[in-house]
């Protein structure tokens, strides 16, 4: 099930993400990627919908 | 010795006159003294010149050139600056040949994966964009000022000089006749992006430019797609970046695109260069038809402010005040809600209907619109144009999450230029009965249109001063002979009834049958709007006495006790 941000919240995401990506640097970047995966994934508790989300993330590359 | 061109610019489709240099009196000997000269005939200067002339205010009105601008520059004007235009007499003309639109599309991989509508209102007499070539714009505002005897039009004059005095100007001015110095009580800087009067000044702006250089060309082609916004992101043949292509009149479309990482400008406006970019996205939309280009430029997005924009007796508006991010057609659109908002205190200053002190109200507004923005054009523009490889890595991944799933596409919101709300101005008066307020123009907001038969609408009625909309019940005799004072001091105040039966009093009576003006104002028998020359809500009412409505009117004029 799906929790929707609001616009704000999406866009607040947005910014920190990129910053973060930028503070990793382009070597570590998968590396800080795959772990926030991880640690979304505890704070998720649900195999399935990481699964399906791992999914959705491999469409359209 | 100023040497303008004299052979007109060439065109595909705008047929470019030259205007004839006058030689001043001042080159006669004669040393006429001004009350305010303006420097630079774009569409800003010309509207400044008209606004203060609706205002009873002579100006003069120096320009570097003998033409209208080369290219097509601003295209898209929006509905304030439509409702800014018909006060200035030339709406009606470029609604003749501009085409309005309202919807924006972004464009992935050839998939349509955000459509966003401008909101219009039933109210509103413009369509909330309309694209028109900023030349017919400057054209028609140039024969509206010469119908205008309080304007007088210099072309081709150059400033090479500023003194900046307590008690007014001295500019040096270079032309093909020799030069001369014109005397003035105030200077208006409407002199553009790189204004000489900003630079004699010794003025900085402050702000960031972002990285990153953009081509804008005009090509002439049939082609009879809808007027809407067109962005295409990350095409195939320019990968990362973004394209927009916008339609003007005469068949002629604007492209628009990012240069590569480390290509000049000059390489950029190579003919092959600019031929071979513009043919890829041609063919990558399925476009087939011949063309031919027009007029090409490049710009780089900018986010920059003056801090303030009076100096002494010299202010500055539109692009000369600040460099706003082409996103969002937040360049002509904010020059002319900045002047606008100048010429009124302007001419109130000088006819002595109000202090000094009022200009800086100006300042106040207006910057605070332009940081505004600045944060605004800030979130299109990251989106755009990715600053750096994270926020190039997070829009790709929007890009490609947006082919299937909803929830990320409301992050190619597309926010354009709208009118400032100025609601911490040190000119509005909030009344006591504020709060009650659901709806109608907070103190601040513009007045919002509302339609009152064909082609018939509120914003038509307004005359040059301040306005009171009255509601509903008789005038009281107390506020008629307020109104008798404040017009015995001159002040230009016009008085609209709406929905009234006994009409007594007011200058001007608008039915309202069906109660749909009250309802969108949230007005009562005897609610009351105090609206600006400039048609922004200064204060509201639910019931008014005299002395309230002398006591907002010299608030709005900068004589209350304010802070800010």
């Amino acid at each position: 099930m799906d929790k929707p941000l609001n616009l704000s919240d999406l866009e607040a995401v947005y910014d920190t993400l990129a910053r973060a990506i930028d503070i990793a640097g382009e070597a570590r970047e998968s590396l800080f990627l795959t772990k926030l995966v991880l640690l979304l994934a505890n704070r998720v508790g649900e195999r399935e919908a990481v699964e399906q989300a791992v999914e959705a993330a491999l469409q359209d590359l | 010795m100023h040497t303008p061109v004299t052979r007109p610019h060439a065109s595909v489709y705008y047929p470019y006159q030259v205007y004839p240099f006058h030689t001043p009196p001042e080159l006669y000997g004669e040393q006429p003294h001004y009350p305010v000269v303006i420097v630079g005939a774009g569409p800003i200067g010309l509207t400044t010149a008209l606004e203060l002339a609706r205002h009873g205010v002579a100006s003069v009105v120096i320009e570097a050139e003998q033409q209208v601008c080369l290219g097509s520059r601003a295209i898209v004007f929006t509905r304030r600056s439509m409702e800014i235009l018909q006060q200035a007499g030339v709406a009606g003309r470029m609604l003749e040949k501009a085409y309005p639109w309202r919807f924006g599309n972004s464009i992935y991989r050839g998939q349509r994966v955000f459509r966003l509508e401008a909101p219009h209102d039933a109210d509103d007499r413009f369509e909330p964009l309309n694209n028109l070539q900023q030349q017919y714009l400057e054209q028609y505002l140039v024969e509206r000022v010469q119908q205008e005897p309080l304007i007088e039009l210099r072309w081709g004059t150059l400033v090479t000089g500023l003194q900046n005095r307590d008690d007014g100007v001295r500019l040096e001015l270079d032309t093909p006749a020799g030069p001369y110095r014109l005397a003035a009580d105030w200077l208006v800087a409407a002199d553009g992006a790189r204004s000489t009067l900003r630079r004699l000044l010794d003025l900085r702006l402050e702000g960031d430019s972002y990285r990153g250089n953009f081509v804008i060309a005009d090509i002439r082609i049939d082609l009879d797609w809808p007027t809407e916004r067109l962005a295409y992101f990350d095409p195939d043949w320019n990968p990362g970046n973004t394209i927009l292509m916008h339609r003007q009149p005469d068949h002629i479309w604007r492209l628009d695109y990012q240069l590569p990482e480390g290509e000049t400008p000059e390489q950029a406006l190579e003919p092959e260069s600019l031929h071979t970019r513009i043919q890829a996205q041609l063919d990558m939309v399925g476009i087939t038809a011949s063309w031919e280009l027009d007029w090409c430029s490049v710009y780089s997005a900018r986010a920059l402010t003056l801090p303030d924009y009076v100096h002494r007796r010299v202010l500055f508006t539109g692009d000369a005040a600040h460099l706003l991010p082409i996103f969002g057609v937040r360049g002509a659109n904010t020059g002319l809600q900045d002047c606008h908002n100048m010429a009124w205190k302007l001419a109130f200053v000088i006819r002595g209907l109000a202090p000094e002190k009022l200009l800086a109200s100006y300042s106040h507004e207006r910057v605070a619109a332009a940081r505004e923005i600045i944060d605004e054009a800030g979130k299109s523009t990251r989106f755009m144009t990715p600053p750096t490889p994270g926020f190039r890595r997070v829009r790709d991944a929007v890009l490609s999450l947006s082919l299937q799933h909803e929830f990320v596409r409301p992050l190619y919101h597309w926010r354009t230029s709208r009118p400032h709300d100025y609601h911490d101005s040190p000119l509005n008066l909030p009344g006591p009965d504020e709060h009650t307020f659901r709806t109608g123009p907070a103190p601040g907001a513009p007045l919002q249109n509302i339609r009152l038969a064909a082609d018939d609408y509120l914003l038509d009625h307004l005359g040059t001063g301040f306005c009171l909309l009255w509601f509903g019940m008789a005038f009281p005799d107390t506020l008629q002979s307020a109104l008798q004072e404040l017009h015995e001091q001159g002040l230009p105040l016009r008085v609209i009834g709406i929905g009234m039966t006994d009409t007594t009093g007011v200058d001007q009576a608008l039915a309202d049958t069906e109660g749909h003006f009250a309802a969108r104002y949230d007005a009562g028998p005897g609610s009351a709007y105090l609206a600006r020359p400039d048609q922004h809500v200064c204060a509201r009412w639910r019931t008014l006495d005299a002395a309230t409505l002398k006591h907002a009117i010299r608030h709005a004029l900068g004589q209350g006790n304010q802070h800010g």
